[in-house]
């Protein structure tokens, strides 16, 4: 079932920031750490605000774990696994997402 | 294995739920296998906030059951099943669908049930209790078809109740049977202040009403008759009129039960049965219920002890209590009434800020008995531990309760407490449990909530909890930490001044020099704001646009649906006609909300983030630039006419309102600032409540600082009299860039001129007297900041590359269909939760 969609060229990601894909009918936040050549791709809905907004929160790390502030009410969400640093029991959905040459690429069956 | 007791708890109220905690949490959790009887559909939930159901908290939110708690306790629920009947020969227990559980031992919680006073008509269609979620739900249901409603008991519940009809927006009434609301807890003055503080809020209170028959309505459905002969008319009745006791399975099985309704116990909470307990309202200990819950839970407590093994005996309880009645502070302590021998009385009332305060004294003067406050319950955490701790009074008593008129402060500091004066009364956790909870490492307030569970109950003690851990921590020498975050070991102005020594000018440099990790959503913004007070460059700048949030980073101010706002600046509130007809079509082109701002210009909401370039590009084609509305920077100048056309003008205050808004526009700043500036002393454009303000008077001009409204409103304080504009101007230059360098993130003027050092006097100091030299350099930087003046957003449109960034999808031109406005009063709005769902179905 899952599979890799070619999404957007490298240049189009923001380094230190984050963008907003539709792949298929999925809205995609998809974050950039240049420094470690490393992309993030979790689901862009805000379970707090419940608007599609997460690819405009700030990004950074917290005890080293990639991290995402949501803008609205500023809960903080783990790249790597969607996971809610404020509150563990919420949690939103992470994807695949990987740079092949200098396209983007995002697979949302895997993790 | 098989040596195991088995203990049944019939019912899983506030105090059942409280028991199994307990016991859970004890050293003989492993004794019994244990069984509870729910008969509501829910477990455990929060009664004492009910009303909060109204507003917005859901069924889950009240819940009091940690996930999987039963599950990890190994604790059998039958869930929507009463248990209906005790055989204490067999010992064993009977539930109405059949479940039989033998027992060896039983604790009775089933609490009780709301008082419906024995009335004809009192069973007719939308006459409700107010107990339980299910009511709730029904009387949401019935108040749809409901213009009026009365709510019958004038106590705590009940006028919770009324609040909830209120907001509900029916007419509401509440009928109550007493002279006096809350006749428990309040005395005559305190309940009459409390009643027209309710009729204010629009809740008709009738007093002394004794309801003879309720019957149909002439103008509503029911009619209620009073034995004065008065009548009311209603759609809707909720009774709250106080509880019974819920006895009827230990009464069945021939328990003691006590003459005014419960099961009777003794200290060990044992009933006349030795392997039977009850606890909370349900129980009759020296012929006394409690329909609070702390004592149900210290009854808790007593019997898990006692099960134990041990010798805790329950005493009776403090009935004290304060509480937000509808946004009026009461409470209520000990003998409120005075009805104890020899009892002396101090009374303090203030008609005009509506406060009444009332304490009870021993007869030697020494001791507190009691108290009542309406209007202002701040004296409350005082008050009750002079109380519950029997600790001597001043000398003066009535300066407990007369306002401070000086600097003498008459609280009882957490340092006066013994170790075993109970701060938190819902779970019995005194000042010696919470210092132990912080040299076991507890050292912030959600540490020792978790550790200690004070303050998670009525949360009545939380600002105790607080200053008991700030006094410990400062008398343990802990240095406060004032790290900016993790990733930078410094304060807001050390990051400042590291910048300016250093001409540090990137975020990647500051961390490699003097940071670690990758920095986060805190030390991203601030030192981002930094950068941009000190450079002044453009804040979409390759390397800055990611320390921006996401209003600096689109240019506008984000709102709750994800949709921007749009202000255009107009300097002083001024604009011409033909600016506001550019505005206006605008906003009519792209259908935004329009809305004038209280800083005298307009705001366009409803933009999505593909929207802002082309309305931008007709804003600026029209003469207009960025208000930097979504910036912590000057925002606006306000003013109001002034001397060229008020009649009463001194000066031009609309004329030095554009050259300030000019000269400061674009002034990055630790937090917004706004100015203000008036034509004469009426003062028109409220320049006191601003951060810089100016008056206009025969002299010259006036200069006030650091005020603003906001959440804590501060007059701004007066700082330089009769000055001329070039004085004027040099001096707000240098108070604004003073307070850029040293002020905290996020920290407004006025708080930044409380925390000062020397307070006003100093400021004046450096600014006027330049007593550290330094004006020369901080009108330098002011003019750098003047001279690198951009609109950010014609900065913006003249680059492809930063208008990429301006759409949802980076991938789709697409547009977000989670964003759906729907019509109000002829503009749109955001859709709520309920409309967004129809039209998404709809659509689909």
């Amino acid at each position: 079932m899952s599979q890799w969609v070619d999404v957007c060229s490298v240049d189009d990601l923001i380094p230190h920031s984050g963008v907003c894909a539709l792949v298929e009918e999925t809205q995609v936040a998809i974050f950039y750490m240049p420094e470690d050549k490393a992309v993030f791709a979790i689901n862009n809905f805000d379970p707090f605000s419940l608007i599609n907004i997460l690819s405009r929160g700030l990004i950074g790390d917290i005890q080293g774990e990639p991290m995402v502030s949501s803008p609205i009410y500023k809960q903080r969400f783990s790249l790597k696994t969607g996971v809610c640093m404020d509150d563990e029991t919420v949690k939103v959905d992470s994807y695949g997402v990987r740079i092949e040459g200098d396209r983007v690429e995002v697979n949302l069956g895997a993790v | 294995m098989s040596n195991k007791q088995t203990l049944v708890v019939i019912g899983n109220g506030m105090v059942g739920q409280n028991f199994l905690v307990s016991l859970m949490a004890s050293e003989i959790k492993d004794n019994y296998n244990v069984v509870t009887f729910c008969e509501e559909e829910l477990p455990a939930y929060d009664r004492v906030h009910l009303s909060e159901y109204f507003s917005g908290k859901s069924a889950d939110d009240l819940s009091l059951v940690e996930e999987g708690f039963f599950e990890t306790n190994n604790i059998t629920i039958h869930m929507g099943d009463k248990a209906s009947s005790i055989d204490r020969a067999a010992k064993t227990v009977t539930s109405e669908k059949g479940v039989e559980i033998a027992y060896d031992k039983l604790v009775l919680a089933t609490g009780s049930t709301a008082f419906i006073p024995p009335i004809p008509g009192n069973d007719r269609e939308g006459c409700i209790a107010y107990r339980t979620i299910d009511d709730l739900d029904e009387m949401m249901a019935t108040a749809k078809t409901s213009k009026v409603g009365a709510v019958v008991g004038g106590g705590l519940l009940g006028l919770e109740a009324a609040k909830a009809l209120r907001d509900l927006n029916l007419e509401t009434h509440v009928v109550q049977f007493a002279p006096r609301l809350m006749e428990a807890q309040l005395d005559d003055g305190g309940a009459l202040l409390l009643k027209q503080k309710i009729e204010d809020l629009g809740v008709g209170v009738l007093t002394s009403k004794n309801t003879t028959q309720i019957v149909d309505g002439d103008t509503c459905k029911h009619k209620m008759v009073f034995a004065d002969g008065t009548e009311l008319e209603t759609d809707m009745i909720l009774y709250s009129a106080g509880i019974r006791p819920r006895y009827e399975i230990a009464d069945a099985c021939g328990l003691d039960i006590a003459d005014r309704g419960g099961v009777v116990i003794n200290d060990q909470c044992l009933t006349s049965d030795e392997d039977i307990y009850a606890i909370g309202e349900c129980a009759s200990w020296n012929n006394q219920t409690f329909g609070l819950v702390a004592p149900g839970y210290a009854m808790a407590r007593t019997v898990v002890d006692h099960l134990a093994g041990g010798q805790d005996e329950f005493t009776g309880a403090d009935m004290s209590t304060k509480l937000k009645l509808n946004g009026v502070d009461v409470a209520s302590i000990g003998d409120a009434h005075g009805t104890t021998a020899g009892s002396l009385v101090y009374t303090y009332q203030n008609g005009v800020d509506g406060v009444y305060k009332r304490i009870v004294v021993s007869e030697d003067n020494k001791y507190l008995l009691g108290a009542v406050l309406v209007g202002d319950a701040s004296g409350y955490p005082t008050l009750h531990q002079y109380y519950s701790n029997e600790i001597e009074l001043p000398s003066n008593p009535d300066s407990l309760i007369l306002p401070a008129r000086s600097d003498e402060s008459v609280g009882l500091g957490p340092d006066a407490l013994p170790a075993s004066a109970q701060v938190c009364s819902c779970f019995d956790v005194t000042k010696g449990d919470i210092c132990t909870s912080i040299e076991g490492g507890c050292t912030t307030i959600g540490a020792l909530k978790d550790d200690t569970k004070a303050a998670t109950g009525c949360g009545g003690c939380a600002a105790l909890v607080k200053s008991v851990l700030d006094c410990e921590l400062e008398k343990a020498g802990f240095e406060v930490n004032t790290d900016i975050c993790e990733h930078f070991a410094y304060t807001r102005q050390d990051l400042y001044n590291l910048i300016m020594v250093e001409e540090i000018k990137t975020f990647g440099e500051l961390l490699e020099k003097h940071g670690s990790g990758k920095g986060c959503e805190i030390c991203k913004q601030a030192i981002g704001s930094i950068l941009a007070s000190y450079w002044n460059d453009y804040v979409l700048d390759d390397d800055h646009v990611s320390l921006q949030d996401t209003n600096d980073t689109f240019l506008a101010n984000t709102q709750k649906d994800g949709t921007y706002s749009v202000v255009p600046r107009m300097t002083g509130g001024e604009v011409t006609p033909d600016g506001l007809i550019a505005v206006g079509n605008v906003a009519k082109k792209y259908g935004l909300y329009t809305k004038i701002t209280g800083g005298q210009r307009v705001d366009l909401f409803g933009a999505r983030v593909d929207q802002l370039p082309p309305i931008w590009q007709e804003l600026i084609d029209a003469g207009f630039e960025s208000g930097h509305a979504y910036g912590k920077s000057l925002r606006t100048v306000k003013s109001c006419v002034g001397s060229t056309w008020c009649r009463f003008g001194v000066d031009d205050s609309v004329g030095l309102a554009v050259e300030l808004e000019n000269r400061y526009k674009g002034l990055r700043a630790p937090h917004k600032i706004k100015f203000a500036v008036s034509g004469c002393t009426r003062e028109c454009a409220e320049a006191q409540s601003k951060d810089i303000g100016v008056i206009a008077v025969e002299g010259g001009w006036n200069l006030y600082v650091c005020g603003n409204g906001g959440m804590k409103p501060r007059h701004g304080d007066l700082f330089a009299t009769n000055l001329d504009k070039e004085t004027l101007i040099k001096y707000i230059d240098r108070v604004l860039t003073f307070y850029v360098r040293t002020a905290d993130r996020l920290q407004r003027t006025s708080v930044w001129m409380e925390n000062m050092e020397g307070g006003l006097d100093y400021l004046k100091s450096v600014v006027i007297d330049d007593k550290l030299q330094i004006n020369d350099q901080l009108e330098a930087h002011m003019q750098h900041v003047v001279d690198t003046y951009q609109c950010e957003w014609t900065t913006t449109m003249a680059d492809e590359n930063k208008l990429k960034r301006f759409r949802h999808f980076v991938n789709s031109d697409k547009t977000d269909e989670n964003i759906i406005f729907v019509e109000e009063r002829g503009q749109i709005r955001p859709a709520n939760i309920e409309e967004r769902a129809l039209a998404l179905a709809e659509e689909a």
